[in-house]
């Protein structure tokens, strides 16, 4: 069986957060549509919380904390990420937005990416259009069409015309589709990919 | 092909060193968070003058000043500074760290430190970078999106220039030159030693391995194991462009200490600047960043047991420079700290450095040595 390795950023900041409610659910529908179709996924969740004063250190010092290279090399070798965030403010969550700043566009160059948020209601949802999904495609990240945003209402099941689950399946189908499709270069590698001098020297 | 028993460097004088320990200045203008003072230019100028000599009398070899064309900072005019060192020392190599090859004309770079050279009869090298204030590129007329191209062509020039009397060359970001010399001639025919400093581009590595020129990893603000990787390219690629061995390549590394007799002293002196200081106040703990990067605040002991390490992690190496004067340390302070670098420190490392270096490891290069290479070249 081939194998995915995925991970899941989420970043709630309640505990328990409704973020992490939906990354689960993401994930496991998107795990649910790979086995379906002959692929292992294996998961790595990071609640980002959890690493909110190393990323603000980066931000400042310019250089990782061990433990947060170890998430942000997960990131960078990952089979695709799922990234969920409370709206906060008509945008991500700060935490959210600084842990995607640390990235580069080489590492997430065609890399399979599904979005998730999290707000009070429904009134937020356009934000994960206008102000998060521009982040994964600068980054030029393959996103999966279905976002999924999930106002606390949702989590009564009481929307029978558009309702939550049927949302996060599609989006899990559409993202596991665009995971078992990809072939990982691996993480972007500046040394090996570093020119020889006489090609600098000509260019 | 290279003989595997000389490399590039190796020649042993008996009035050069093993391997040279020095400063090197940021020259910046900062806020005494302790006193809540803020020197003036003119006196920030002054007290690294005053530092530079001062690193002589403690023993020390080398003397760094960095270039910055912007506020809090003072040092625009290397050669300036350098020309008046030179002229008040007798020992002391003046060198850089860095000179911006991307966004000076390397015709002037070409002419000012061969003239440098002349006045400090040849006790004086430089390491290129490429600056980390994006604005100058534009206020010198450069695009930071060529910093690389910038680099490789300009140095280009500038080995040209001193290299050969008459030149004639076109390029890309540059007025062409038909017959045209670089005056003053590098003294003894001589070009000065050049380094090259990067913090994370393998190019510039490579630019230094492809040359035979010395690597400068800055290292005082990162975790070793990021500038590892680069020194390790570094001397891979000059093996490979047949200028000695891996482990013959000439590396230079920064270093960050703050020393008080007693450990727990350093500590709560240097707090304050630590917390406050411009590249990486208010984020990690002094404990946290004393752990990721070489910075050392503690005893002398502790600082030359944590400088040996360097050796263990990168290799036998040529230079080690420590920054000393930033923060806002006041005058007084950074004076002392000297004493303590000169007399209590270096000596020490020295004596442990040069027992630990095997002999097919090139002594750090001078002016002399380089004369001396250039002699039995021919």
């Amino acid at each position: 069986m081939e194998k995915r390795h995925i991970v899941v950023l989420t970043a709630g900041l309640n505990q328990p957060s409704s973020s992490r409610m939906l990354a689960d659910a993401l994930a496991q529908s998107t795990g649910a549509a790979l086995e379906k179709a002959g692929v292992e996924a294996e998961f790595t969740t990071v609640e980002l919380r959890e690493h909110a004063h190393a990323v603000t250190d980066m931000l400042l010092t310019r250089f990782p904390s061990a433990e947060l290279r170890e998430v942000m090399d997960q990131v960078k070798a990952a089979d695709g990420v799922i990234a969920v965030t409370p709206i906060f403010t008509a945008g991500p969550s700060g935490i959210f937005k600084s842990f995607v700043d640390l990235f580069t566009t080489e590492d997430f160059d065609g890399k399979p990416a599904l979005l998730g948020a999290t707000g009070g209601s429904a009134r937020h949802t356009l934000v994960l259009e206008s102000a998060i999904r521009p982040l994964f495609t600068y980054l030029r990240a393959d996103l999966a069409t279905t976002a999924v945003f999930a106002a606390t209402d949702d989590w009564s099941g009481t929307d029978e015309a558009n309702p939550l689950p049927e949302r996060i399946n599609r989006a899990g189908a559409e993202f596991a589709r665009i995971v078992s499709n990809y072939t990982n270069p691996g993480a972007f590698d500046e040394f090996a990919a570093a020119p020889d001098f006489l090609d600098l020297l000509q260019s | 092909m290279h003989d595997d028993s000389v490399n590039k460097w190796n020649l042993k004088l008996t009035d050069g060193v093993p391997m040279q320990f020095g400063i090197f200045s940021v020259g910046d203008v900062t806020t005494d968070p302790t006193t809540g003072r803020t020197p003036t230019e003119t006196e920030r100028i002054r007290a690294i003058l005053r530092i530079a000599q001062k690193a002589e009398e403690v023993g020390l070899d080398v003397f760094a000043t960095g270039e910055h064309h912007n506020p809090p900072f003072v040092p625009s005019s290397p050669t300036t500074m350098l020309g008046y060192i030179a002229a008040k020392t007798e020992r002391l190599l003046l060198s850089t760290a860095t000179t911006l090859i991307t966004t000076n004309d390397p015709v002037k770079i070409a002419e000012d430190y061969a003239m440098l050279q002349v006045i400090a009869d040849g006790r004086v090298d430089l390491m290129m970078g490429r600056g980390n204030t994006g604005p100058v590129y534009p206020w010198f007329g450069q695009d930071i999106r060529q910093g690389i191209p910038l680099a490789i062509e300009n140095y280009a020039l500038l080995r040209k220039l001193w290299d050969e009397e008459v030149v004639n060359w076109e390029g890309k970001f540059r007025t062409p030159l038909q017959g045209f010399t670089s005056t003053p001639r590098p003294l003894d025919d001589t070009p000065p030693f050049v380094w090259h400093g990067s913090i994370r581009s393998p190019e510039i590595a490579e630019q230094a391995a492809y040359y035979g020129d010395g690597f400068f990893a800055n290292h005082i603000f990162w975790p070793a194991d990021h500038f590892k990787r680069l020194i390790t390219y570094y001397r891979r690629r000059y093996e490979h462009y047949g200028h000695g061995s891996a482990d013959q390549a000439i590396v230079g590394l920064g270093g960050q200490v703050f020393m008080r007799k007693n450990s727990q002293d350093a500590v709560r002196e240097f707090r304050p600047y630590f917390d406050n200081a411009p590249v990486y106040g208010h984020g990690p703990s002094l404990e946290e960043f004393t752990e990721q990067t070489p910075l050392t605040v503690g005893s002398p002991q502790e600082v030359i047991d944590r400088t040996l390490t360097f050796r263990e992690t990168f290799g036998d190496y040529q230079r080690q420079l420590f920054l000393m004067d930033h923060a806002g340390l006041p005058l007084k302070t950074v004076l002392e700290q000297l004493d303590l670098l000169g007399e209590e420190v270096v000596p020490v490392l020295r004596k442990e450095f040069d027992s630990l270096r095997p002999a097919h490891v090139p002594t750090a290069p001078t002016h002399e040595t380089l004369v001396a290479h250039r002699r039995i070249r021919k």
